[in-house]
C-alpha cells in the first residue's frame, strides 16, 4: 500500500492504493469515478482512455503511481472544468456527441470523447482523416463510427464559426440540461 | 478484469540508481518504461516481478540530440508519439514512419523507443491469459516444454514484432547500453538473435540508454510498410523497412531491406538487396528490377504460424509490401499501410 497524491480533474486527491494498481483501478475502485470504463483491460480497446497532461492515455495499463505530479482528466471532469473556465453547460465536445447521437450502448463513449477532446485541443479544425487517426485507438461495436466523426466535425465547426458539412442527428431545438 | 501481480514500484532519479536497484534485486526486478507491453504481459502472468523499476525519472534516458558527425542520438525514454513528429527524425523517413504506425494513438503517447527496441517477441500461443495457456499445457517460451508452432520444435520461434527494429537496422543504428559491468555499445544488427525466448543480446541488469543513428547521405531515401489486420492498435503481421541512397544519376547505393514479424529476428533480404544495389532507377529496366527484388524477398521470407494471420497469406504479402515500400521510398512517400 502506498499513499498516492494525484491531481484529478483539477482537484488534489490523496488516496491509498497498492503499488501494482493501475490508474483505471484507482479511479474506479478508490475514487468512485466509474465514468472511466474497464473494457479489454489490456490496452486494446480505448474504453479506459483518460487525459494525462492533456494527452490521451490508456488508464488500464498505466500504473497509478506514475500519474503522480501530472494532471489527470476523466470524463467526469469535462463539465466542471469547462464551467470553471467560464463556459456554460457541459463541454462542447460532450454537447456535440449528444446532439449528434454519437453513441448506442455508451460503453466506449467516455474514451471516444476524451480522445476527441485531445484532438480538438491540438488541431482547431481537424479533417475527417485527422479524426479517424486520432480515434483509431478507440473501438466501438455499435455505432459504425459515423455519428462520432460527425460530432467531432460539428464541435470543431461550431467553435470556428463554420458550417458543418453534415447535419446534426438531433434537432437544434432539443432541450438540453445545462 | 485482469489483475497485475503484486509488486513494489521504485522511481530512481539517476541511471546509476536504476542500475543499482536492478543489480541488487536481480531476476526479481524488471525495468518499466512506458509499460504498454510489459503491463499487459504481467496481467497475462508472463512476468511476475517483485519489484518494478520505473525509468520515468532517469534524466540520462531522455532527450533527442544531433551528434557532432551529423547523426542523431535518441534517448531510450523518447515516446513514440514525439519520435514520429520530431523534426530531426524526419531526415530518416523509415524511422519516423515506423514510429507513427506502432500500436494506436494512446499507446504511442506512453510507449517509448527504448521499449520498442527491447520489445518481447510475440506468439499466439504465448500472448494469452494464464488460464488460456494453462489449458494447453503452456509452451516453450513460458512454463512449458512443447512448441505449438513447430511440432516437435526445440527452439522458440516467437516473432520479432517491433516496428522500429527493422527501421533502425536499415539505418545502421548503434545501441548504447549500461549495466553492472559498465557501458557498452552494440550495433543493432548484432543485438538481435534468432531465439524467440529472448531475441536480444541483453545481459542481466542492463538498460538501453540511447540509440545512435549515423548521418543520412545527401540522397537518402527510405520508407516503412506495415501489414496488420486493422489500421491501428495491432502489432505487425509483416513489416518492411527499405533504405538506400540515390545519386544524381538515379543509381541506388547502400541499399538495405529488412523484413520483420516473420520469425524471432528481423530478416535482412540479402539477395533482394544485391539486386537493388547499383540499380538505375531512371532506366526502363527498373520495373523488372523491382519485380526481381520482390520475388527474391518472397523466396527468402518464410513466415511461421506464430502470430495471428494466416502465414501463407503473410508470405504472399511480402512481395506486395516490398514493392510498395520500395516505390514509396523512391517517391519520398510512405508510410505504406491502410486505415
Amino acid at each position: 500500500m502506498q499513499n498516492l497524491r494525484l491531481n484529478i480533474n483539477g482537484d488534489s486527491v490523496e488516496v491509498g492504493a497498492p503499488s501494482h494498481w493501475t490508474l483505471c483501478e484507482v479511479l474506479r475502485y478508490r475514487l468512485g469515478l466509474t465514468g472511466t470504463k474497464q473494457g479489454c483491460d489490456k490496452g486494446d480497446c480505448g474504453a479506459c482512455t483518460v487525459l494525462i497532461d492533456g494527452r490521451p492515455v490508456l488508464s488500464c495499463i498505466h500504473l497509478a503511481a506514475l500519474a503522480e505530479d501530472k494532471e489527470v482528466t476523466t470524463i467526469e471532469g469535462l463539465r466542471p472544468l469547462h464551467q470553471a473556465a467560464g463556459g456554460e453547460g457541459c463541454d462542447p465536445v460532450q454537447d456535440s456527441f449528444d446532439r449528434c447521437g454519437a453513441l448506442q450502448c455508451g460503453f466506449c463513449q467516455s474514451g471516444m470523447i476524451l480522445s476527441a477532446k485531445a484532438l480538438l485541443d491540438e488541431v482547431p479544425v481537424p479533417t475527417e482523416e485527422d479524426a479517424r487517426a486520432a480515434l483509431s485507438g478507440n473501438l466501438c461495436r455499435c455505432t459504425g463510427y459515423t455519428q462520432i466523426f460527425q460530432a467531432i466535425e460539428r464541435a470543431a465547426c461550431e467553435r470556428a464559426g463554420l458550417e458543418p458539412t453534415k447535419p446534426a442527428w438531433a434537432p437544434e431545438s432539443s432541450e438540453h440540461e445545462a | 478484469m485482469l489483475r497485475l501481480p503484486e509488486f513494489t514500484l521504485t522511481r530512481p532519479e539517476s541511471l546509476d540508481a536504476a542500475l543499482a536497484l536492478l543489480k541488487e534485486h536481480g531476476d526479481a526486478a524488471l525495468p518499466i518504461a512506458g509499460g504498454t507491453d510489459l503491463v499487459p504481459n504481467m496481467k497475462h502472468g508472463l512476468f511476475e516481478p517483485k519489484m518494478v523499476v520505473s525509468l520515468a525519472d532517469v534524466p540520462e534516458l531522455h532527450g533527442v540530440e544531433e551528434t557532432a558527425d551529423g547523426g542523431l542520438r535518441i534517448g531510450a525514454m523518447t515516446t513514440l508519439a514525439s519520435l514520429a513528429v520530431h523534426e530531426s527524425v524526419q531526415r530518416y523517413p523509415v524511422l519516423a514512419q515506423a514510429a507513427s504506425l506502432i500500436a494506436g494513438p494512446q499507446l504511442r503517447e506512453v510507449g517509448t523507443l527504448g521499449g520498442n527496441v527491447m520489445l518481447d517477441t510475440r506468439c499466439q500461443w504465448y500472448n494469452q491469459t494464464y488460464f488460456w495457456r494453462k489449458a494447453l499445457g503452456y509452451c516453450l517460451k513460458k512454463d512449458g516444454t512443447e512448441c505449438h508452432v513447430v511440432k516437435g520444435g526445440k527452439k522458440c520461434v516467437a516473432a520479432a514484432s517491433n516496428d522500429t527494429a527493422p527501421a533502425l537496422m536499415s539505418l545502421g543504428a548503434v545501441l548504447e547500453l549500461a549495466g553492472p559491468e559498465g557501458a557498452r555499445e552494440v550495433t543493432i544488427d548484432e543485438f538481435y538473435v534468432a531465439d524467440g525466448i529472448v531475441n536480444r543480446d541483453v545481459r542481466q541488469g542492463e538498460l538501453l540508454v540511447a540509440v545512435r543513428i549515423p548521418a543520412p547521405a545527401a540522397g537518402h531515401r527510405s520508407a516503412y510498410g506495415k501489414l496488420r489486420t486493422r489500421g491501428s492498435i495491432d502489432f505487425p503481421l509483416l513489416g518492411v523497412a527499405c533504405s538506400f541512397d540515390l545519386d544524381a544519376a538515379g543509381v541506388i547505393a547502400n541499399a538495405d531491406l529488412v523484413v520483420t514479424a516473420l520469425q524471432a529476428r528481423p530478416t535482412r533480404a540479402r539477395k533482394a538487396i544485391a539486386l537493388l544495389e547499383g540499380a538505375d532507377t531512371s532506366g526502363e529496366g527498373f520495373e523488372a528490377v523491382i519485380a526481381a527484388v520482390a520475388a527474391a524477398a518472397r523466396k527468402q521470407c518464410h513466415p511461421l504460424p506464430n502470430i495471428p494471420g494466416d502465414h501463407e497469406y503473410r508470405r504472399e504479402m511480402v512481395p506486395v509490401y516490398v514493392t510498395r515500400t520500395l516505390r514509396a521510398a523512391l517517391d519520398e512517400g510512405g508510410p505504406v499501410h491502410h486505415i
